[in-house]
């Protein structure tokens, strides 16, 4: 039996137990190593979780949401770093911290196939949590920031660079 | 403290001590953070990189508590090194493999190492040796806590800890523990255990070799879902199983040293005279009969040789490892004539009478 990825003798066979059936894989040594040593939660997460969005998208067909609808929420831009909904599911990470408030409405189902709830439970940050949202805006503030000294609007620049700080020191206590 | 410093020790993971080591040889526990104002590593800027690693770095001193932390700026480190670190568990894969502005902090005992700018701007890994847990959650809750003095992380009020990946969200955190189980996989009786954990959506992986042959015989439970638990709970989930997994590789032990005695006393036997007298041997074949050999010491059957030399055997005779300690690069084929020489020094040592007992 030949490797799957590249054309020595298959010498490894591994037997990934994540998720629903067992799924094998042949690899001769250097593949296999190279599969054994990626952080050892992540192949099984990718996988597990392009599964769960295929498995979405076919949901929401099922319920009436038209092809029309669904390309609509593939095209929703989040306004902090600018990543699209359809690259998320492409490429399966998120942009940034304010991804999961602007693409609520497409997460929410995702999240909930893959833990089976929606609330956290464990620990939270000692000093509170509404620094937290207020800081990711900073993305956005510093992106609009760049973008105004490259055209040379000097004065929205300035504006943005108050505002930057004013966030940046009310979360220090 | 340099990398070249790892390499004449080992990990205290290794060290082969702990509750019921000798089937558990670490409890492992991750938590992914990540700072409230940048991007998410896949999508930061170079910029953004440099200013998460330097934050970050920031906080180093705070972790130190007069102990050595190495700090590792990965940009800049030769490939064999990221190798050597994989192979310890220092570091992943990806993260020797990617590009631009990363890094890694390794405590000097090797039981925790923190990686900066991952898949997510901070992963927290804590290891110990055998079934602990609990002590791997209170270390790690630790420095979780004094990197949290120092930055925001983003934290939702409803999902918790916000991840780069929503399969990490929540508590970001994913417990593990690498068990030895080569008594269930000679009885033909892992599949059967393995199918019993999926139901309880905790994640096995398994590494088979050919036919019924097993390599290295390792196998690494953790959970799956991160949200809508505690942190004691997710804890409470993994510890709660290993017992009971423990309990059948001990069963199947005793039933393969009362049914078939002299089988299993002649391939321990023949595993460990293999692996002193080779001239040339594969990475696989090693592990192999490491396996057996680690089952033989733990069953009495070999009385010359300690648990934590096995384990760092295990390691040592990988392919950055083997490198790093001849102190030149090989290529495959003298790999494994380093490596065969490797073992018969180290395995030999260990049955010369004349060398003063070890501690
Ligand atoms: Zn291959
Ligand atoms: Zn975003």
């Amino acid at each position: 039996m030949k490797c799957q990825k590249c054309d020595k003798p298959a010498t490894f066979h591994i037997t990934e137990l994540t998720g629903g059936k067992p799924q094998e894989l042949h690899l001769c040594e250097d593949h296999a190593r190279e599969y054994l040593t990626q952080s050892n939660d992540e192949q099984s997460t990718v996988g597990s979780m392009a599964a769960v969005l295929a498995q979405q998208m076919a949901q929401q067909m099922a319920v009436g949401q038209t092809a029309e609808e669904l390309a609509q929420l593939d095209q929703q831009v989040c306004p902090v770093c600018g990543i699209s909904f359809y690259e998320f599911r492409s490429q399966g990470r998120l942009g940034c911290p304010f991804d999961y408030t602007c693409f609520k409405k497409q997460l929410e189902p995702l999240i909930l196939n893959i833990h089976g709830e929606t609330e956290h439970v464990g620990k939270r940050p000692s000093r509170g949590v509404s620094g937290s949202e207020s800081r990711t805006q900073l993305i956005r503030l510093r992106r609009e920031m760049k973008e105004a000294v490259a055209r040379e609007d000097y004065e929205r620049a300035s504006e943005l660079r108050d505002e930057i700080q004013r966030i940046q020191s009310a979360s220090k206590d | 403290m340099k990398i070249d410093d790892l390499k004449l020790k080992s990990g205290e993971w290794l060290r082969g001590s702990g509750p019921e080591s000798d089937i558990v040889i670490s409890s492992r526990i991750r938590l992914a953070r990540n700072l409230a104002d940048y991007p998410f590593v896949s999508r930061a800027s170079e910029a953004d990189r440099d200013h998460i690693e330097n934050t970050l770095h920031n906080c180093i001193p705070d972790l130190q508590e007069g102990k050595e932390l190495l700090y590792i700026d990965m940009k800049t480190l030769a490939e064999l090194d990221c190798q050597f670190l994989v192979e310890r568990h220092l570091i992943s894969r990806e993260h020797a493999e990617s590009t631009g502005a990363r890094a890694v902090a390794i405590d000097g005992h090797e039981r925790y190492s923190l990686m900066v700018n991952e898949e997510d701007h901070l992963r927290i890994q804590v290891m110990h040796s055998g079934l602990d847990l609990e002590g791997a959650w209170e270390q790690i809750t630790g420095i979780d806590d004094l990197i949290e003095q120092k930055v925001t992380y983003a934290f939702h009020e409803s999902l918790g800890y916000l991840t780069a990946c929503p399969t990490n969200v929540g508590t970001g955190m994913r417990v593990s523990v690498m068990l030895h189980l080569p008594a269930l996989v000679l009885t033909r009786q892992i599949e059967k255990v393995f199918r019993s954990l999926q139901k309880i959506s905790l994640a096995v992986r398994g590494l088979y070799g050919e036919g019924s042959q097993s390599m290295g015989d390792f196998y690494q439970i953790s959970n799956q879902i991160t949200l809508g638990r505690t942190e004691a709970d997710l804890v409470k989930q993994v510890a709660d199983i290993v017992p009971v997994i423990i309990d059948y590789e001990r069963q199947a032990r005793e039933f393969l040293i009362k049914e078939s005695h002299e089988n299993l006393h002649d391939r321990v036997s023949r595993a460990y005279g293999i692996l002193r007298t080779a001239q040339t041997i594969s990475s696989e074949e090693t592990m192999h009969l490491l396996s057996s050999v680690r089952m033989g010491v733990n069953l009495g059957l070999i009385n010359d040789l300690e648990i934590p030399t096995i384990n760092e055997l295990f390691i040592q005779t990988q392919p950055a490892h083997l490198q790093k300690l001849s102190g030149t690069e090989l290529d495959p084929t003298d790999r494994n004539i380093e490596r065969a020489r490797f073992l018969r020094r180290h395995l030999q040592k260990h049955t010369n009478g004349d060398e003063p007992e070890q501690n």
